[in-house]
């Protein structure tokens, strides 16, 4: 096993030279490339004794020979125009990584560029704050899968929000995987400069029900007084590897509003860390996860509280039907000094199922003691008194049950503000549960 | 309409009904009283079918069918209602999304046709009339931070809304100060045709006071002990319960109201 270990990472690790050839990038950036891969040689793939992961186990992914696509010419999609929510202005696509201009509609920008990442690193008006922000929050000294994500940057989004402009139309990225045991790297960089205000939804798709592997990050800077909404939907292959980091800093007042829905992929990890590092920010860090048969998820969050009067509010559900499993572990840090940090934790989950299991970890710590804090998990069925209820007027139990079920959702889905993402939302949690709603 | 035959049911092994006895005809109001324990919650989940209660002896027959032969949602299509002493929260689902779901189950069920989102609007706005409910109740989720008051005027709301047969009104006055009893009382007297009947479920009278019963009918210790008109409520309100249960001895003999 451990000669199978070594043998994929050696597969990396050659993908990793032809990227050097066919995407030689500025000195810095080859720089940052060559010690991510170097990073990833060292730490590899996370294995169970790492505290971290210790209820996702990736020795599969580790030993499975994924490749990487190096190149722009592999990459292949028609009709993406499905994907597109009704209220978005731009629609940026990207395939297996990569960018595609052709198939992306970038009308409605205004002043906000959203571009190439890679491309803008040769482009003097972004070269500076690509430089700056590029693997700044999201590190890869302690991250094998961010080190590898790092290493082969090669495509990638890069947002820019000027001071105080608002973007009036949400930005729609749309990462499409699929081909068959390739490797991929979405990568996004997003800095929303001062009093800047906009809404960005990360939608990963699954071009085909496919065996691949998608290992994204997103990087989030917020300057003060910015504010972004961000949504982000996994629905990859239920065959396929999905881990994903996405990083937030948050400048003074600003404000940043997330909801990370995961319902794809065989096995799927995010990481979602939110560093409120400047007096006065505010976040909400909620998703959704809802599984199925084998499928496994996992959301490692940290928000850390480093500066006083910031709010933080989390509510994370899941809903878990068949063989599936789930992992929830929050950690909020409030840092010395953060005096009057507002903190909220929750995470709920719905086992829809006897075999189904959630290992849910809420953890606080606090160094600071003018604080309010809170945090709670709870793991439970669907209440037979409910039940009843909805039998008395004389709706079965099956029906009974979904209603149930899209109830505990709504909590989290009812908060979305672009109705066709939650009328999305609506329909794949009634249909994952076989029944029909109208509403 | 409603036959109760020697009932006897109860819950974890534990008898609680031992032999009950009631005939409810169309159009008829009855009052099922009694102190605490006496069984009346019980009687009125079994109407329901609770699953937690177990019939052990005896038979309900619904106009003429076998009761306890059917399942709890297929008894409400078929016109069994109860309000509930404590309402049932349901997070997420809106009032008005449940009460359309609820009245097509029974739609289907009776082969008609089933109420578009539109229609249904109309239906529930001239329904809610009724017990006085603002549109503003239709978009919250079902009983979710609703008072006492209000979650006892949304359940009359769906009796309004699912027009049953039988009603079964379990200490829907518990709770609720003098105004909202009134709304919810003049409802249900709303509701009330000579096709339907109610049965009221209360420790008080004061209810009946507004929802006048044809008959009354006194539990104590899981028996019918005193049966009669309205008046018999007005004697259990000046003195107690307390000389029923003397009275009574637990024979289970049914005296006729003075």
């Amino acid at each position: 096993m451990v000669t199978e270990l070594v043998k994929s990472e050696n597969s990396y690790q050659a993908a990793f030279r032809s990227v050097r050839e066919l995407s030689p990038a500025a000195p810095w950036l080859e720089l940052v490339r060559g010690s991510a891969m170097d990073r990833f040689d060292q730490l590899g793939f996370p294995s169970v004794r790492d505290e971290e992961w210790k209820y996702t186990n990736l020795a599969t992914l580790a030993k499975e020979s994924f490749e990487p696509l190096t190149s722009a010419e592999q990459v292949a999609a028609d009709d993406v125009g499905g994907y597109a929510y009704s209220e978005i202005g731009a629609h940026l696509v990207v395939v297996n990584g990569f960018l595609n201009e052709e198939l992306s509609v970038t009308t409605g920008l205004a002043d906000v560029v959203a571009t190439d990442l890679f491309s803008a690193v040769d482009d003097a008006r972004y070269n500076k704050i690509i430089r700056k922000y590029l693997a700044r929050n999201a590190g890869y000294h302690n991250s094998g899968l961010t080190a590898l994500n790092t290493a082969f940057i090669q495509s990638g989004v890069f947002v820019y929000i000027p001071k105080n402009v608002k973007l009036d139309k949400p930005l729609q990225i749309t990462f499409i995987g699929g081909t068959a045991n390739s490797a991929t790297f979405p990568r996004v960089l997003v800095v929303a400069e001062e009093h800047s205000s906009a809404t960005l939804i990360e939608n990963f798709v699954a071009g085909n029900e496919g065996h691949y592997f998608t290992n994204a990050t997103a990087e989030i800077v917020l300057k003060d007084g910015a504010h972004l909404e961000h949504y982000r939907l996994q629905r990859e292959s239920k065959k396929a590897f999905h881990v994903s980091t996405t990083s937030a800093e948050l400048g003074r007042a600003s404000r940043y509003a997330t909801t990370s829905i995961n319902l794809g992929a065989q096995l799927s990890r995010h990481d979602i860390s939110v560093v409120l590092d400047h007096e006065g920010a505010e976040t909400s860090v909620d998703g959704l996860y809802m599984v199925d048969s084998d499928q496994h998820t996992d959301t490692h969050s940290v928000i850390d509280h480093k500066q006083p009067h910031c709010n933080s509010h989390q509510l994370y559900k899941g809903i878990l039907d068949g063989n599936s499993r789930a992992v929830f572990n929050g950690k909020i840090f409030v840092r010395e000094g953060a005096q009057k940090t507002d903190a909220i934790q929750t995470n709920k989950n719905l086992l829809l199922s006897e075999k189904a299991r959630v290992d849910t970890k809420p953890q606080l710590e606090i160094y600071a003691d003018d604080v309010k804090c809170a945090h709670g998990a709870a793991v439970g069925q669907i209440d037979p008194e409910e039940l009843f209820y909805l039998e008395t007027r004389g709706i079965g139990p099956e029906l009974g049950r979904s209603l149930l079920t899209y109830g505990f959702a709504e909590e989290v889905i009812a908060k979305i503000k672009l109705e066709s993402i939650r009328a999305e939302l609506d329909q794949i949690v009634l249909n994952q549960l076989h029944a029909s709603l109208e509403t | 309409m409603l036959e109760i035959r020697n009932l006897h049911a109860g819950i974890d092994g534990k008898e609680i009904l031992k032999g009950i006895d009631l005939t409810v005809n169309k159009g008829e109001i009855h009052a099922i009283m009694g102190p605490n324990g006496s069984g009346k919650s019980t009687l009125a989940k079994v109407l329901a079918g609770h699953p937690q209660y177990e019939v052990t002896a005896g038979e309900i027959l619904y106009e003429g069918r076998n009761l306890l032969d059917m399942a709890p949602d297929e008894r409400a299509r078929e016109g069994v209602f109860m309000a509930f002493q404590y309402p049932i929260e349901v997070p997420g689902v809106s009032n008005a999304q449940f009460l359309r779901l609820a009245y097509n189950e029974k739609r289907k069920h009776l082969g008609e046709e089933e109420l578009d989102p539109l229609e249904f609007k109309d239906l529930l706005k001239e329904r809610a009339k009724v017990v006085e409910m603002e549109a503003s109740f239709m978009t919250r989720s079902v009983n979710e931070g609703f008072s006492g008051g209000e979650k006892k005027r949304n359940e009359i709301l769906q009796m309004a809304v699912l027009q049953p047969k039988l009603a079964v009104l379990d200490e829907t006055d518990s709770g609720l100060d003098i105004d909202a009893l009134r709304v919810v009382a003049n409802g249900v007297n709303q509701l009330l045709t000579p096709d339907n009947a109610i049965i009221v479920v209360t420790h008080y009278q004061r209810l009946l006071n507004y929802i006048v019963p044809d008959f009354v009918h006194v539990l104590s210790s899981g028996r019918i002990v005193r049966e009669g008109g309205k008046e018999l409520a007005l004697e259990l309100e000046s003195k107690g319960y307390d000389w029923i249960k003397t009275a009574d001895n637990g024979k289970g003999a049914v005296a006729p109201a003075q």
